[in-house]
């Protein structure tokens, strides 16, 4: 069963204040500036294939760890600087899913893309948006594993 | 304009973009891929042509009418004889396929800018948040689309195969062979069937450029690409496909802008609608 945590149902009901699409395309832009990559203590290029965002063309890579208080921490870096949907996706994941168990993490729909972006996007970047969602949710799962 | 290749007006470079950023008969058009990305900066005075909202009919798998462009160009007001620079991200993947649809209702005088977006923000030329000054619709006159020259249907294209005619798939070397159907994640843009339509060379659309500039490769490397290697010629009805038809349109214009191949035809319906398509001949490996 697919569900949100408090932190991403804020950031959806957020951005039902914008119907206008220029004001949502801002207010997206207003995450991606926040975007700052994965810790260098954390992981260095070149990063392992195993955290690459599989059908990303922003080259985005995911990483998931235990925070020690039973939650999770989400980290990603975008090497392409013009992925600026994919730095916007990744910092809405970093913060909506901060200390959410594995299991919240897992939960999280994949048509979550759409609801933040809408359905106006290319193929390739639907699946590269979602891309990042289900990896962050298959590299939560490896933590229960 | 970019010398050496076979249309030089077809391709501008950034420099010549950036001396006539005040001509006003010259309409700057950014298409990406990334919708965000226009709203972070784009040319001054460039206006956005978004590929979903602005170029396909929203309930038919059909591009615009020609009302529908008639209203889009007097929305950029553009004229019959403006000249329509476009340019964009992903290698000016999107500025091809926006140029293509342009073509399909005959508006000739447009050009991509080589490089697109990304060698004009490594050149450290000025970006702007500003929106682009609004110029007046001038009544475009209304014209319906003309697919036969730049556009190739199903039909059609089962035709050309029968009488062995040429083909380019441009897409990865996974899905030619058959081994992928669709793009991890996005079962919707797959097929029943996997594989490549017969006698289809394969060459990857991103081939043609140079993945650090973001230029086309130059006209001698494109022959060898194109024509030694995949053994197309100039001469040659040469239908170009991909998944939907949006990476074949780069190929489209690589092949008759740049390498001056006389019948270039991109069959936008492309794997989706063949791979699916009852009795159609495939090939896989």
């Amino acid at each position: 069963m697919s569900s949100l945590t408090p932190r991403l149902t804020e950031i959806l009901e957020n951005l039902e204040f914008f119907p206008d699409r220029a004001d949502r395309i801002q207010f997206l832009i207003s995450f991606a500036e926040r975007f700052v990559p994965i810790e260098p203590a954390r992981a260095s290029l070149p990063y392992p294939e195993a955290h690459r965002v599989p059908g990303c063309e922003s080259e985005a890579f995911a990483w998931v760890f235990a925070d020690g208080q039973g939650g999770v921490q989400c980290r990603y870096d975008v090497l392409n600087p013009q992925g600026i949907s994919a730095q916007a996706m990744a910092v809405i994941l970093r913060d909506g899913l901060e200390g959410a168990s594995p299991s919240q993490v897992a939960a999280v729909p994949d048509d979550l893309v759409y609801s933040i972006f809408g359905r106006e996007l290319s193929m390739g970047k639907t699946a590269g948006l979602m891309g990042m969602i289900g990896l962050t949710k298959a590299l939560a799962r490896r933590l229960t594993d | 304009m970019e010398q050496g290749y076979a249309r030089p007006d077809d391709l501008v470079s950034t420099e010549w973009v950036a001396e006539r950023l005040d001509d006003p008969g010259i309409l700057l058009v950014e298409s990406n891929e990334d919708p965000l990305l226009y709203a972070t900066g784009h040319i001054p005075g460039a206006h956005e042509v978004d590929w979903t909202r602005d170029l396909n009919d929203p309930v038919v798998r059909d591009y615009l009418d020609g009302a529908g462009f008639a209203r889009l160009m007097d929305r950029l007001g553009a004229s019959p004889d403006t000249r329509i620079i476009f340019y964009g991200d992903r290698n000016n993947w999107w500025a091809c396929y926006a140029l293509w649809v342009f073509r399909l209702f005959g508006h000739e005088n447009c050009s991509i800018m080589n490089g697109g977006r990304i060698k004009w923000v490594q050149e450290g030329r000025p970006l702007t948040r500003e929106s682009a000054p609004v110029r007046p619709a001038v009544g475009y006159p209304v014209r319906e689309r003309d697919d036969s020259e730049h556009r190739a249907f199903r039909q059609e294209v089962l035709a050309h195969v029968q009488a062995g005619g040429r083909l380019v798939d441009v897409r990865s070397p996974a899905e030619f062979s058959g081994e992928k159907l669709h793009m991890e994640g996005y079962p919707n843009e797959g097929a029943l069937r996997g594989g490549h339509i017969p006698g289809a060379a394969n060459v990857p659309w991103a081939r043609a450029v140079n993945p650090e500039t973001g230029e086309f490769l130059p006209p001698a490397d494109l022959e060898r690409i194109y024509m030694e290697e995949a053994g197309l010629t100039r001469e040659e009805d040469v239908v170009a496909y991909c998944r939907i038809g949006e990476r074949s349109s780069h190929t489209w214009f690589v092949l008759r802008s740049l390498l001056g191949f006389t019948r270039v035809r991109n069959y936008d319906g492309s794997w989706t609608e063949w791979g699916n398509t009852v009795g159609v001949p495939i090939e896989r490996g």
